[in-house]
Order: structure tokens, then C-alpha cells, then sequence
């Protein structure tokens, strides 16, 4: 019994310390968490894949990554972020995938002065923290683009229909922030969840508001269900739909239904149609090639991308904070910071990141592409 | 006009959560298990279909033949203390060969690109065995324990089978194609036929339990174990038996609902839990033993629900789910306490 007791200590001894040796051989060290099971699990599971595409090295020191699963949960993100920060002494969180557990990360990442990049949208009172930097674009980034693109096209009423969750706000929100600029009005204000097993009743009422066209805030192949239910009933305006719903699973399920659409998206999604110019094509043209040669063809993602550019952006900041401290140090996570927020620009596949020291979603039009499909294919909007 | 179109939607998923609310009724009064996993039949079902669709051999019969192995493996821990040779085989034969031979069906047809039928009976051909797996490997152990305890299996096995769908079927949602692509229309409103699928087989299974139930001896035997369970046992009906006619029963009630509901729209590997959860409010209206006012709570919930979706759809959930509370004070008001506890 004894024998076994002191056994026991010397294994826990031993790993003690090996856990406190591994910060002092001085590699950059990255915590990932992101949702890969939960309601997530759509959006995670392809940021924890593009991870593995992460190099090795950076700047010649090399670089250990933990990731971990939150499963959307902002107490289990909370725990994960701690746990990044307390015991691997990692220099930059990246996650999570969604809103909520991003909140918590963000947290986190200010308590303890550590970089931080949120992979999905966050309100802005997140986004304006000193540690924490966005990578998805803003919601007000997609809907001017949207709502100009509504104007072009002679819109002038619309029918609104999405998630009945914080997504679904988030985009009425804009049409009451912004709508009147482009000279749209609401005329019908409908939700439904995800797991609905149908929207008719909402489709029926958007029909007899006769909007010009409908816009639909929702995201995944969750897109879908409105969209072939209006086509069902019957309606053949113009459908406007946000990056959220630009998957190929989403033309998978839609099918011919997806005619007549346009969805707003990030660059990374037709990187091959890019004009040579365009400064996101060379990022993302080698993120999806890499992607879709480990994980199979048509199943790139905008939000793998965020992962990808969340190290485009450390290719470039980790060298100019290596200059100044040594990673492991809290001197060496305020050096990244600032290289991050003073660094760029950084040119990444689904857009150009400039932050500024008021600005951390750092995100311009070149972030945005605007694309119908044709063919169960995605096709820029000339 | 709308009305009529609202009703249509709200009859199509009411008969969907009548067929759940049915199943429900029927593990409940025989085995006195909540059987919440009940929902990811239906999803499972759908799934199935769905990737059959697309030519390819559905995950769930590989998982069929990992649930008959663990059967299997169980059924040698019980015959540890030494068993017959006719025993032996049958669990073989039940938990070995029948999974295997499902497997190798369902790969040699799914390329195929099969007619939408044959394609809606192999799905069920596939779930349909689930059912006693998941008894055998969960419930069986727990036979004599309390509604608490199995409530609590439940959950834990509604959690395992969500998680295994995520494994093998991913995030995304997938959709499968209708038996039968044509519309009718009745007057001004046009049906689908998948609509008229979805009747019919409804109809057909509340038919068939009421036969089942009334003229066969098993169905006798499950409608005596409801009754009173030891009293079934002590005239010589074998309870066990039973259990597992009511969940293989029950799994073949959810495969056909998700092959009734995979075409109609998008199914996710978590959705099974929220359909399963209105043919549940269904069930309790039902007072968790009645099939003919299960049934009519079922059409009326779809009905509510549709008509919710159209004049308040930020308020669809809770509308339909509120629902259940004056259900459960008048149940509550109007029943003595007689738990069996």
C-alpha cells in the first residue's frame, strides 16, 4: 500500500515536471477552443480541422498548439481559456466558434493581458477590448453590402425570416439601424429555428406581405428550410441571404431553390475567381487547396478560414514580437498585441486585417464578395 | 385560403408527432421507461435515407452491428455462469449474424440507386433492430428499477445516441428525396404527395396497433403487462419479452416517421430530440396511456404549432410547449396519486 502511495507521488512528481519545464523551452504556445460537438459543431468542426494545417515554426521558434473542445458552452470556454492561461502559459487564444462562448474567451484574454482572436462575431462592447481582435466580419460590413445591393436592384420593400435566436436579432438589427439609408422597409418580420420541422406558416405570411424581395437571416444548411419553402409557395423574387449561409451543404440541400439568390460572403469561398489583383486570392487560393486536399473536395468553409488567417496575421507578428521579448512572458504577449494592432496590413484569405488601436474587427469591402449560384456552384456577382 | 394551407401543414406534422406520441404511449405503458431517445430514431431514420439517397452505405449500419456486438458481449457476461448451447446461438444468432446480414444487404443495394420505396424499406430494415439493442444493452439491467432510474437511463442513452449521430452523420443537416414527387390538389390547395405518404402510413400503423393490441396474444401479453405487471408474470407472460417487442415496436415507429419527415425538411443529428419532445407534450395530454387521445393531441398540437408559426413565429416554441401546463394541472386535479412507487 505504502509502496504504491510513494510510486504514485514520483509519477506525479514527474509530470509535475514536465509540465513546468515545457513553457521554459520557449515555444510559441497557442490554445484553440473551439465548438467541435454541441450546437456548434457545424462551425467547429472545421476550424479544428484547418488548425492542422497550421505550420509548424514561426519565425523560427517552433510552435506547440492545444486544442480543446467547448462544445458552445461559454462556462466550458471559460475553463478551456483558464486552463490555457494557467497551466500551458500559451501567448494566444484562438476561439470560439460561437458568440457566447466567444464573450467568455474575451474575458479571459483581458484579465490575464493575453491576446485573443474571437472567431466569430461578438457585440461590440467585446470588440472594442484591448486584448481581444475579430476575424469574422461585422455584421454592419455584410449588411451595407447586402442593403447597397438591394438598392441596385430596385428593392424596395423586403420580408425579413430568421433564426429566432441572437443570429436572427443581430440582422433585423441592422435593417433598423440602416435600413432607411438604402430606402428599405420591413414589411414583415418572421422567425424560426433551426431544428423547425417546417416554416410554412412564416412563408405564407412574408408571401402575402408581397415584399420585392425576402432576406433571410440564418445561417448553415438551417438556410435552407425558408428558402425552399418560399420557392415552394410560390415565390420567385430576388432571396438575399448572409455569409452565414454560404456552405456547400446549403446548395446541397437547396438545390434549384437557390436560383434568384444572392448571398453576401467572404473572398476565401472563390478564391479561383478572384481577378490576380485582388489581395485575398493568394492566401486563399493555398488555404483551400491545402484544405480540400486533406479533407476532400467542396468542403472548404469560411469559417476554417478564420483559423487560417488568424496565423497569417501571427505569421507576420509573431517575428516583430520575438525582437522584443521571449514568448512565455507576459512581456512577449504585450509585444504580440501591439504587433498585431500596429503590424499590419495583413493580407489573409477572407479579407485585409488592418487593426487599429480603435478598431479590432480591422475589416474593410475588400472583405466581402457578393455571389448567386448557378449549377450547385457558387459564382461571383459581376 | 391560408387557413386551409396552415391546417394542411399543421395536420402533416401533427400526424408525425401522433406516430412519436403512439410509440411513446406504447414503451411507457408496457416497460414504464420514458423513452426520450425516441426522437433520434426518427433522425437516424431520416439520415439513413438521406445518405441512401446519395448511393452510400449509411453509418448506421455499421453502428447496428457495434450495438450487436456489445449485445452480444453482454449476453456471454450473463452466461458466465454456464449456459446451454440453444441459448448460446440464439444470441448469436440475434446479435451477430442479423446485424451482420442487415450490413451486408445494405451494402450491396445502397449503390444500387434503388427505387425511393425500397430505399424507405431498408432504412427501417436498418433502425428497426436498434430498438431491441438498446434495450438489451440499457433497459433489461434496469427492468425492475424505478420510473426515476429509467427516466435517468434514458437521458443518458438520448445523450450517447445524439452523439453518435454527430460522429457518423456530421453537422451539417442533410435531406432526403420524397417517395413521390407529384402534387395533388384538392380544391385550391395543392397536397404533396409526400403529405399523403405521411397520412396513409399514419393511419396505417394506428390500425395495425389497434389489431395488434386487440386480436393478437402478444399484444394481449403487452397489453397485460401494462395492465399490472406482476400479475402478467405470475399468469405466465413473459415480461421480458415484452419490453423487447415494445421498444423493436417502438424503433420501427421512429424509423418510418424519419423516413416519413426526411423529405420534408432539413434533419440534423440533434433535431430527433425536439420532434420527439412535441409527440412527448402529445403523450402526456394523453396521460402517457392512451393511444386514440394521444393521436388527437398530436393533430392538434401540429395545428397550434402552424398556426402559432404564422401570426406569432417568435413564439411558436413556447406557445406549443406551454400548452402542457394546464394539461398537467388538470391531469394532476382530476387523477388520484397512484404512483406506483
Amino acid at each position: 500500500m505504502k509502496d504504491r502511495f510513494s510510486r504514485g507521488m514520483a509519477a506525479i512528481a514527474v509530470l509535475s515536471l514536465s509540465a513546468f519545464a515545457s513553457p521554459a523551452l520557449a515555444d510559441v504556445t497557442i490554445g484553440v477552443t473551439v465548438s467541435s460537438t454541441g450546437p456548434g459543431a457545424a462551425l467547429g468542426i472545421p476550424l479544428k480541422n484547418s488548425v492542422e494545417l497550421w505550420p509548424t515554426e514561426v519565425g523560427g521558434e517552433k510552435l506547440k498548439v492545444i486544442v480543446l473542445d467547448d462544445a458552445g458552452d461559454p462556462s466550458i470556454a471559460t475553463t478551456n481559456a483558464r486552463r490555457f492561461v494557467n497551466d500551458d502559459k500559451v501567448d494566444v487564444i484562438v476561439g470560439s466558434a460561437l458568440t457566447p462562448a466567444s464573450i467568455a474567451v474575451a474575458g479571459v484574454a483581458a484579465e490575464t493581458g493575453t491576446p485573443h482572436f474571437a472567431c466569430s462575431p461578438v457585440p461590440p462592447n467585446i470588440s472594442k477590448g484591448k486584448w481581444t481582435f475579430i476575424l469574422p466580419q461585422d455584421a454592419a460590413l455584410i449588411a451595407n453590402n447586402l442593403f447597397a445591393k438591394m438598392k441596385a436592384d430596385g428593392v424596395k420593400t423586403v420580408g425579413y425570416i430568421g433564426f429566432s435566436d441572437s443570429y436572427g436579432d443581430l440582422w433585423m438589427g441592422q435593417f433598423k439601424a440602416m435600413g432607411e439609408q438604402y430606402g428599405l422597409k420591413v414589411v414583415a418580420d418572421e422567425r424560426y429555428a433551426r431544428p423547425d420541422t417546417s416554416v410554412s406558416g412564416q412563408v405564407l405570411k412574408l408571401v402575402a406581405a408581397r415584399p420585392d424581395a425576402v432576406f433571410i437571416g440564418a445561417s448553415g444548411t438551417g438556410a435552407a428550410l425558408p428558402q425552399i419553402a418560399l420557392r415552394e409557395r410560390g415565390f420567385t423574387g430576388k432571396i438575399y441571404q448572409t455569409h452565414g449561409a454560404v456552405t456547400f451543404d446549403f446548395l446541397r440541400i437547396a438545390g434549384k431553390a437557390a436560383d434568384n439568390t444572392v448571398f453576401a460572403s467572404g473572398p476565401v469561398m472563390v478564391p479561383e475567381a478572384q481577378p490576380d489583383s485582388s489581395e485575398t486570392k493568394q492566401e486563399g487560393l493555398a488555404y483551400v487547396t491545402a484544405y480540400e486536399k486533406k479533407f476532400g473536395a467542396g468542403t472548404r468553409t469560411q469559417f476554417g478560414a478564420h483559423i487560417n488567417d488568424a496565423m497569417a496575421i501571427l505569421k507576420k507578428a509573431i517575428p516583430i514580437a520575438l525582437q522584443k521579448a521571449k514568448p512565455g512572458t507576459p512581456e512577449f504577449k504585450a509585444a504580440l498585441r501591439d504587433a498585431i494592432e500596429t503590424g499590419g496590413p495583413f493580407p489573409a484569405s477572407q479579407g485585409v486585417f488592418e487593426y487599429k488601436a480603435d478598431d479590432h474587427l480591422g475589416l474593410d469591402n475588400r472583405a466581402v464578395v457578393l455571389l448567386t449560384a448557378k449549377d450547385d456552384k457558387f459564382e461571383l456577382v459581376k | 385560403m391560408i387557413a386551409a394551407f396552415l391546417i394542411q401543414d399543421g395536420v402533416t406534422s401533427g400526424a408525425i408527432y401522433a406516430l412519436l406520441g403512439l410509440a411513446l404511449v406504447l414503451v411507457f405503458s408496457v416497460t414504464r421507461v420514458i423513452f426520450i431517445p425516441q426522437g433520434e430514431f426518427v433522425a437516424y431514420g431520416a439520415l439513413t435515407l438521406a445518405l441512401l439517397d446519395d448511393g452510400r452505405i449509411p453509418p448506421t449500419a455499421s453502428l447496428l452491428v457495434c450495438f450487436g456486438a456489445i449485445a452480444f458481449l453482454l449476453d456471454l457476461w450473463g452466461m458466465r455462469q454456464g449456459t446451454d448451447a440453444r441459448g448460446f446461438l440464439r444470441s448469436l444468432t440475434l446479435n451477430l449474424i442479423l446485424p451482420g446480414v442487415i450490413y451486408g444487404i445494405a451494402s450491396v443495394l445502397a449503390p444500387l440507386g434503388l427505387p425511393s420505396f425500397a430505399k424507405a424499406l431498408l432504412t427501417i430494415l436498418i433502425i428497426t433492430p436498434m430498438g431491441y439493442y438498446i434495450y438489451r444493452i440499457a433497459y433489461r439491467p434496469l427492468a425492475d428499477a424505478s420510473v426515476l432510474v429509467l427516466l435517468i437511463a434514458s437521458v443518458g442513452v438520448h445523450l450517447a445516441m445524439m452523439g453518435l449521430g454527430l460522429v457518423f452523420f456530421g453537422a451539417e443537416g442533410l435531406r432526403a428525396r420524397p417517395l413521390a414527387d407529384a402534387n395533388y390538389s384538392v380544391g385550391l390547395l395543392p397536397v404533396p404527395a409526400q403529405s399523403l405518404w405521411i397520412y396513409g402510413a399514419t393511419i396505417a400503423i394506428i390500425i395495425a396497433l389497434y389489431v395488434f393490441f386487440e386480436r393478437t396474444l402478444l399484444g394481449k401479453a403487452l397489453r397485460a403487462t401494462a395492465v399490472n405487471r406482476l400479475g402478467a408474470r405470475l399468469v405466465g407472460v413473459r415480461t421480458q419479452l415484452t419490453g423487447v417487442t415494445a421498444f423493436t415496436l417502438a424503433a420501427a415507429i421512429g424509423a418510418v416517421s424519419g423516413v416519413l419527415i426526411g423529405p420534408i425538411t432539413t434533419i440534423y443529428y440533434d433535431t430527433g430530440f425536439l420532434i420527439g419532445l412535441k409527440g412527448f407534450v402529445a403523450a402526456i395530454i394523453g396521460g402517457l396511456a392512451s393511444f386514440p387521445v394521444t393521436a388527437i393531441a398530436a393533430i392538434g398540437i401540429g395545428l397550434i404549432e402552424s398556426f402559432a408559426s404564422f401570426f406569432a413565429s417568435s413564439y411558436k416554441e413556447v406557445i406549443v410547449f406551454g400548452l402542457i401546463i394546464p394539461v398537467l394541472v388538470w391531469l394532476s386535479l382530476s387523477h388520484a396519486f397512484h404512483e406506483e412507487e
